[in-house]
């Protein structure tokens, strides 16, 4: 087991190398220059050519490559090309309301999406059941900016429970900090939740039809021990993967959901910095959320031998 | 076709300003201390405000720099941290005298030297900097207070360029700070002006902290624009960067904020139905919109291609497109504005007239290649006025390839000077604020250097000759004469084509008092009840 976690992680190497590359290329060929954006409205070709010696970006591609594989190597990320800010303490800056976000999204997410995916599939055909499934597609369907403004209008402004936008760190108390993001974690929780609800239901039909499920109805055991005990556990494999999808998935999500809750958060970082061509940033954004995702999938396959013994590495 | 005319315009933002003045007293009944929280109209990421020509930035330092001198709201120059100057030798030779008691913020006396070294650096970067530094022969510091400027020949701005009121503003930073060179962003944020900068709390894409410096030391005059007694009421003002306008529109309805710099018009009857919430011009001289022709490529490279363009603009329908709500615009011949000291009509074309358009285009031999016209989509006032433009050019016979895409794109494709072909371009759309193309000098769209010019790089001897005149004349009727003369050639010339003016309200609480009228957000006499 152990050795597998080491292979995996060593693994993980090579597959940030390519994404390292591949965004870093994927950005050099993108129209829009930073130096000419530095450079303002009164440069001459010459400003403009120094800025971009400056930055390093009339260097070959392959060189301009070297140099920055190289500095990651050694943990550094570079520079915002208009603040000076290292792209670290950028990320620092942001990392926590996109992470507070995420989690707390992905718990409301699982909280009710498994169990009404449970219930679903126990309750096949009844109105619970529909109703489960017309939440599902509903959720499925409603733009998420939609939803986020609506909740606004509702719990914001016409109710004034909650804050409209910003964000407050969690040393400042546990309250302020739920508060400011309650909205802005049901409004991206309402997707997944309806993608997790479907799948849990998909697999629970699957296994509530084995012998063993009969069997421990048979024996009498309550209802809620055989659907939790019994059937969820081993209904649990895909709905743990689609979970895992899901945390990959609400980091892409997150990007406007911070945007209609002016939540400080890497989306936001990222579209800033896309819109002004600041490649360190970027590069360095995506090359942490590329690691994440990463890990997150080796957690997946681990969890997979936590819950089916059959599964070995 | 129904539109505001000059008169009912500038009595409408008269109007508004007094209401204004009458309803927040200036500088007495202040309630003192509290925080301030303000939605820029743009995220801080440059400190340096040499080293860019952004608004934001401008803005930024205007919190924590102070200035020799000041615009006030009529546009009058007045000294700020000078207490006496002078002119000898028919203003050829000055002397400043700084007031006495001004610190920066790490504690250090502001001296003579850190005004001539921020000038020096200030005069590499700004055109009109420039234009001083060409007409100066030493710039130097006599004593710990005192400097002269000697000039080489006569030049009639001096006052007009250190009391310059938008990007570049010359700001005062410690020499050793303003001994950066002008190509490289400076390190340090230490002004003396009346608020510190709290850079711990800088969260680029979020927001910026300021406090109250307890050191500044406020003139004694009334506030009006940049001049004045920059008295600081509130204790912190805090920044917050909220990109997303139905954001920014409901945290200022919910009062999670108190001051929001630019809502967009559609905003503005929603601002104005709420009782909690008020408007106000900040900038009455307000905005200019722009259609730029590429002069170096064809088919406007032909003067008559060019002057095609001068009658197809009808102004009202660009206003239209572009602004939509009628009290907050204009039609405006004027390239140095309507509402500053050059306002005319002169060399303006008349009425739009398709048919002479078509002729035009005809005696120009265009050969029907595409003209490429870059669309920002995604800024409201360009794009509209793009997708007229495009409608115009079509109908007098031009083939046009209209190209959308996002501002960033805009600005790294308009400085190429490729053929259109070839990844270059023939028309673009952007704007103004008055006070950057209120004159001669900061006019960035009048000049007829070539490749020295801003994009689309018109060529015309007889504009820069005219320039340096005027630049000379020490005489304002001289002036006034020759700014006339400069508008009539750039006209002929097609420098570029006006497509209206506008004003942009800011929006606040009522608690907030004291709002200043300036191009940039003012936060000293402001207070919060």
């Amino acid at each position: 087991m152990l050795r597998e976690i080491l292979r995996r992680l060593v693994a993980t190497i090579p597959v940030m190398g390519v994404v390292a590359i591949a965004v870093f290329a994927l950005l050099h060929v993108t129209p829009g220059d930073p130096a000419v954006i530095i450079a303002g409205d009164y440069a001459t070709a010459e400003d403009i050519a120094r800025i971009r010696t400056k930055l390093g970006l009339d260097q070959p591609f392959v060189t301009q490559v070297g140099i920055w594989l190289g500095r990651i190597v050694r943990g550094d990320l570079g520079a915002s090309i208009y603040s000076g800010l290292p792209v670290t303490t950028l990320i620092k800056q942001r990392a926590e309301a996109t992470i507070s976000l995420t989690l707390l999204a992905m718990l409301i997410s699982i909280l009710v999406g498994v169990p009404i995916g449970v219930l679903a599939a126990w309750r096949r055909g009844s109105w619970l059941d529909r109703g489960v499934m017309v939440f599902a597609v509903s959720g499925f369907s409603m733009p998420t900016f939609w939803l986020g403004f609506l909740l606004v209008y509702v719990f914001a402004i016409s109710a004034h429970w909650l804050p409209v936008q910003g964000f407050q760190s969690i040393e400042r108390g546990l309250w302020p900090f739920l508060r400011h993001l309650i909205l802005p974690a049901v409004t991206l929780s309402v997707v997944y939740m309806a993608l997790i609800a479907r799948m849990t239901r998909a697999s629970m039909l699957g296994v509530l039809d084995e012998d063993y499920i009969r069997t421990a109805f048979a024996k009498g055991l309550a209802p809620r021990r055989v659907l939790v005990r019994h059937a969820l556990k081993n209904a649990s494999l895909p709905v743990v993967t689609i979970i895992g999808i899901g945390f990959a998935l609400l980091i892409g999500g997150a990007v406007v959901t911070e945007s209609v809750f002016a939540l400080p958060g890497l989306g936001r970082l990222t579209v800033d910095a896309i819109v002004r061509r600041d490649y360190p940033v970027i590069q360095g954004v995506i090359l942490l959320v590329s690691a994440v995702y990463v890990l997150l999938n080796l957690v997946v396959d681990l969890l997979y031998v936590v819950l089916d013994p059959r599964i070995k590495y | 076709m129904s539109h505001l005319s000059r008169r009912q315009f500038l009595a409408g933002a008269t109007a508004t300003a007094a209401a204004v003045t009458i309803a927040a007293p200036r500088v007495h009944a202040q309630k003192k201390g509290g925080t301030i929280r303000f939605i820029p109209h743009a995220d801080l990421k440059v400190l340096d405000p040499i080293a860019t020509t952004a608004y934001i930035t401008r803005n930024h330092a205007y919190m924590i720099y102070d200035t020799l001198f000041g615009t006030d709201a009529n546009l009058a120059i007045k000294p700020q941290m000078v207490e006496k100057f002078g002119s000898s030798s028919k203003g050829m030779k000055w002397s400043f005298t700084l007031r006495d008691g001004l610190k920066f913020h790490d504690g250090q006396a502001v001296a003579a030297e850190d005004a001539v070294e921020s000038l020096k650096r200030w005069s590499k970067r700004d055109p009109l900097g420039r234009l001083l530094a060409a007409h100066t022969a030493k710039l130097a510091a006599v004593d710990k207070r005192t400097f002269t400027l000697d000039l080489a020949e006569p030049f009639g701005l001096v006052l007009d360029a250190l009391g310059k009121p938008s990007s570049n503003v010359p700001f005062i930073m410690p020499a050793r700070i303003a001994a950066t060179s002008e190509n490289e962003p400076i390190k340090e944020t230490i002004g003396s002006g009346p608020f510190r900068f709290v850079k711990d709390e800088w969260q680029p894409g979020n927001q910026v902290v300021y406090v109250k410096n307890p050191d500044y030391r406020p003139r004694g005059e009334k506030p009006s624009g940049s001049t004045g007694g920059k008295v600081v009421s509130v204790d912190r003002v805090v920044w917050r960067y909220i990109p997303d306008h139905a954001t920014a529109n409901a945290a200022l309805a919910a009062g999670e904020v108190d001051w929001w710099e630019n809502p967009p018009l559609d905003f503005v009857p929603k601002i104005e139905a709420d009782a909690a919430l008020a408007t106000f011009i900040t900038d009455p001289r307000g905005t200019q919109g722009w259609i730029r022709p590429n002069h170096r490529h064809p088919p406007f490279n032909n003067k008559k291609a060019r002057q095609a363009l001068l009658y197809i603009v009808d102004q009202a329908k660009y206003l239209k497109a572009a602004i939509g709500v009628e009290k907050y615009y204009r039609t405006c011949p004027a390239l140095f504005t309507c509402g500053g000291p050059y306002e005319s009509a002169a060399g303006a074309p008349g009425k739009p007239d398709l048919a002479r358009a078509k002729a035009l285009v005809k005696e120009s031999g265009y050969d029907g290649r595409p003209v490429v016209v870059l669309d920002p989509s995604d800024i409201a006032l360009t794009h509209g006025a793009a997708l007229v433009t495009r409608e115009l050019l079509t109908q007098i016979g031009f083939n046009v390839d209209l190209q959308a895409m996002d501002w960033s794109s805009v600005v790294a494709r308009r400085a190429k000077k490729e053929p259109p072909a070839q990844g270059g371009w023939n028309m673009l759309f952007t704007w103004w604020i008055a006070s950057d193309v209120i004159n001669p000098a900061v006019h960035a769209g009048i000049s007829g250097a070539g490749d020295g010019a801003w994009f689309g790089w018109p060529e015309s001897g007889r504009i820069e000759e005219l320039k340096i005149q005027w630049a000379r004349a020490t005489d304002r009727a001289k002036q006034k004469q020759l700014a006339e003369e400069i508008q009539k050639v750039a006209y002929d010339e097609v420098m570029y084509v006006p497509f209206g003016q506008w004003v942009l309200p800011t929006a606040h609480r009522k608690a907030v008092r004291g709002v200043l009228q300036f191009p940039a957000p003012l936060f000293w006499n402001v207070s919060i009840a």
